[in-house]
């Protein structure tokens, strides 16, 4: 299977995710500017400070030529991953419900956290053990809905660490193949680092979509 | 027609910028301050003062988590 990985300006963690995705299938890159998906069976919006995060944190890369193609793709089916700032930009462009505000203590958070998997029937979790160690490295991750959202995954209890809405770390869509998270799985793929759980998520999607395939 | 465009965090949602000033006052010996809310001020110069509320809606604001004002002829 081939990941798509967008890259705008001011994105930093898509190489991360590249190298991440390449452990499980194909990994390409791109670019904000284009309309092409190039035939990727699923797209990651990747984390950073896209257009310097001016204005609100993904308000304007929303807007971005590829991301009409993204929308248009998940419409369609399409499974598309967003972290962090990716998450972002999927609730801005109204792909996910709900906004991210700044953290309640107002400062950078930069620590590994525990998370539950509070649904393991989507095509992100399938592959998860009940509980991840995944880091977050965010200002803005104090996720918000004044609607009841689909939670996939929880910061378990006292790790909440931004002061999300029901210790909320990431949601999927109501159709089920668009999910964003704050936590960064792509950091968490090599024993080197502390951590191989964020590869479950990859390995899950690589699943989903091979089990679409032979469905089709 | 110069605009300007207020944007403040919905009341209800917490505002930890505003609770941060609000208690930085006091600490400078301004008191008897409280309700501290801090948004954003957006000036603009529009041939079409009637787009300023789709502008809001689209772009300036996030109607999910942000009031917007609209002054004309600021």
């Amino acid at each position: 299977m081939k990941f798509g990985v967008i890259r705008f300006p001011g994105t930093c963690d898509d190489v991360d995710a590249q190298l991440a995705a390449a452990r499980v299938g194909e990994a390409e890159l791109l670019w904000h500017r284009d309309r092409d998906l190039k035939d990727v069976d699923a797209v990651i919006v990747p984390g950073g400070f896209s257009y310097g995060d001016y204005l609100r944190t993904g308000a304007i890369a929303r807007f971005a030529p590829i991301m009409e193609s993204v929308i248009e793709f998940a419409h369609s089916g399409g499974l598309v991953l967003g972290i962090c700032n990716g998450f972002q930009i999927l609730c801005e462009c109204g792909l996910l419900p709900g906004a991210l505000l700044v953290n309640d203590h107002l400062k950078f958070v930069f620590r590994q956290v525990q998370l539950e998997v509070v649904d393991r029937d989507t095509p992100f979790t399938r592959n998860c053990p009940p509980k991840l160690s995944i880091p977050v490295k965010h200002t803005t991750g104090r996720y918000y809905s004044p609607e009841p959202v689909q939670v996939t995954l929880r910061y378990a209890p006292g790790q909440n660490p931004n002061g999300s809405q029901d210790d909320i770390a990431g949601v999927v869509n109501n159709a089920g193949n668009v999910f964003g998270l704050m936590p960064h799985p792509e950091h968490a793929v090599d024993a080197l680092t502390g951590s191989t759980d964020g590869l479950t998520i990859f390995e899950s999607i690589r699943a989903a979509v091979g089990e679409r395939v032979r469905v089709a | 027609m110069r605009a300007r465009v207020l944007i403040r965090p919905k009341s209800g949602i917490l505002d930890p910028q505003g609770q941060a000033v609000e208690r930085a006052l006091p600490a400078l010996g301004f008191g008897g301050v409280s309700k501290v809310h801090v948004g954003r001020l957006v000036e603009l110069d529009v041939e079409d003062a009637s787009q300023l509320p789709a502008m809001c809606e689209r772009l300036l604001a996030n109607p999910l988590i942000e009031d917007y004002e609209i002054i004309e002829n600021a």
